[in-house]
């Protein structure tokens, strides 16, 4: 298997992007990518999408966007896996250079959100859930997540407080991001105080609707020198999945799938979580978060609450997470949030983030996951 | 929704119906065709039992289109008693009143209604047993 590096990233600024379609998106944030790795041709490429069929009425996405990048006839694939599609179809496209099939491989991900309702939105998203034994029932995808905070907070303490600090933390973070969809600074009591949706989570808790594309160009590590930026290494890459309904889990205060996913990445590099500088993780919804950052072994089960509360994962705490605003504030296009956490720690890697640079980042890890913890990617980047 | 994808799901729907594997016992709800836990192929089907306790709940305040006319209400997920766990809407309930450990039983109620003809789903909601 060859070594495999990153070296280059693409993504346009997130929001309610109305005059521009899916292709206009998805092709922007490719060809930044592109034009960062300084390369027009593409051996192959991967398009990470969730529901392009409901959100945007159109499918056969991997045809539509190697046309439209002007890459015509190239082996192109559509990527699913619902929230964690960007990160798969990452992982698919280092796969095909590890295993020497191709040297240059482009990894995208896209949604188009706001062209449909919000209850047309909600009905796509549920889909990501088990249908017919969850969605039939009632419960939302924020019901579902919340079900997962009441579990927590029974088992281990945790505060509402607690899960409304990990939006003002991340919400503080995006508001130096330029490419986020909110910039705005929050507080404990706007988050605690906002519009209920799924006790205990209100709006604030929750990442938005958005459309976003995110992309990056993957070459042979050797290769490197042959391009004119510098290359971040992949050094783990891990994937695994779990029961699609939360009530077949043993443990509901837990996200399996993160622990085994980081597992296999932590054993491949070599490292802990200990030697992480700083992650990207998939913070759907405030609970996420706290529940991810035990999965991934950065706290002990129970302690992801106080740890954010007392800004152990702030920009300048022990382990800075989602430093790029994460999902709640950057915005979530569900089919490109993998990516979107790949530009971030390429960038940062590359010593790039300006305002919120990570001192001294070397390497950095993503988690992104799927529905309620059905599907878990999760990989590591590091400096070469 | 297309009836048959529904009608399917009667034997579930209406009289609870899981399957346990008959190789290390352990209980599915829906019904399954091997076993995740031994990898069995043969299962007994059997009528759960319609008593057992919220493992955890949520409120619904924003809901999905079709139950838009019933929110606020609460779910949870129980565990039925030598059953399954499900995720259920728990009815006949204070908000106040939801705690986990909660006894409940299973109740058949209309789920929701759908389209111009109103067409009609129904199942099993949790209601708390009081003493």
């Amino acid at each position: 298997m060859r070594d495999v590096a990153v070296i280059g990233v693409g993504m346009q600024k997130w929001g309610e992007l109305w005059e521009k379609s899916i292709r206009d998106i998805f092709v922007e944030s490719a060809l930044l990518a592109m034009d960062d790795a300084g390369v027009d041709r593409l051996d192959s490429m991967y398009v990470g999408s969730m529901s392009p069929g409901i959100f945007a009425a159109q499918e056969h996405l991997e045809s539509v966007m190697a046309d439209y990048l002007g890459q015509q006839y190239i082996p192109a694939t559509r990527v699913e896996s619902a929230c964690a599609s960007a990160g798969l179809a990452f992982r698919l496209a280092w796969m095909e250079v590890a295993s020497g099939i191709s040297d240059i491989v482009l990894a995208g991900g896209v949604e188009k959100m706001t062209d449909v309702s919000g209850g047309e939105a909600t009905y796509a998203l549920a889909t990501a859930a088990d249908m017919k034994w969850e969605a039939m029932n009632g419960v939302t995808f924020p019901g579902l997540y919340a079900m997962m905070a009441v579990a927590h907070m029974h088992k281990y303490g945790t505060t509402r407080e607690q899960l409304a600090s990990v939006a003002v933390k991340n919400h503080y973070n995006g508001s130096m991001n330029p490419r986020a969809q909110f910039r705005s600074r929050i507080t404990v009591a706007d988050v605690i105080n906002s519009v209920k949706v799924a006790d205990p989570l209100n709006i604030l808790d929750c990442s938005p609707i958005t459309d976003g594309a995110a992309a990056a160009v993957l070459v042979p590590a050797d290769q490197v020198k042959n391009y004119k930026k510098a290359g971040v290494k992949i050094i783990g890459s891990g994937h695994a999945t779990d029961t699609i309904a939360l009530h077949d889990r043993e443990d509901i205060a837990a996200i399996r799938a993160a622990q085994i996913a980081a597992d296999q990445a932590y054993k491949m590099a070599g490292k802990g979580p200990r030697d992480i500088d700083f992650a990207e993780v998939h913070d759907c919804f405030t609970i996420a978060e706290i529940v991810v950052s035990e999965a991934l072994g950065f706290f002990e089960p129970g302690q992801g609450g106080p740890a954010v509360e007392s800004g152990e994962t702030a920009r300048d705490g022990r382990i800075p997470i989602n430093v790029s605003g994460g999902l709640k504030s950057k915005g979530h296009p569900v089919g490109a949030t993998g990516l979107a956490q790949i530009v971030e720690l390429v960038e940062q890697l590359r010593g790039e983030s300006g305002q919120r640079q990570v001192k001294n980042a070397r390497v950095g890890l993503a988690q992104n996951m799927g529905g309620s913890g059905g599907s878990c990617v999760v990989h590591i980047l590091e400096v070469m | 929704m297309p009836p048959a994808r529904e009608w399917r799901s009667y034997p579930q729907r209406y009289k609870m119906e899981a399957a346990r594997c008959k190789e290390c016992g352990k209980v599915y709800f829906p019904p399954r065709l091997v076993c995740g836990k031994c990898q069995g192929r043969e299962f007994e089907r059997f009528n759960m039992s319609r008593t057992g306790k919220v493992i955890t709940y949520t409120v619904i305040r924003t809901p999905a289109d079709a139950f838009k006319g019933q929110a606020p209400f609460a779910v949870g997920i129980v565990k039925m008693d030598g059953g399954a766990r499900l995720t259920t809407q728990i009815a006949d309930v204070s908000f106040e009143e939801l705690k986990v450990g909660l006894p409940i039983k299973m109740e058949f109620r209309r789920i929701f209604s759908e389209g111009d003809a109103g067409l009609i789903h129904y199942g099993h909601k949790a209601v708390p047993v009081r003493q």
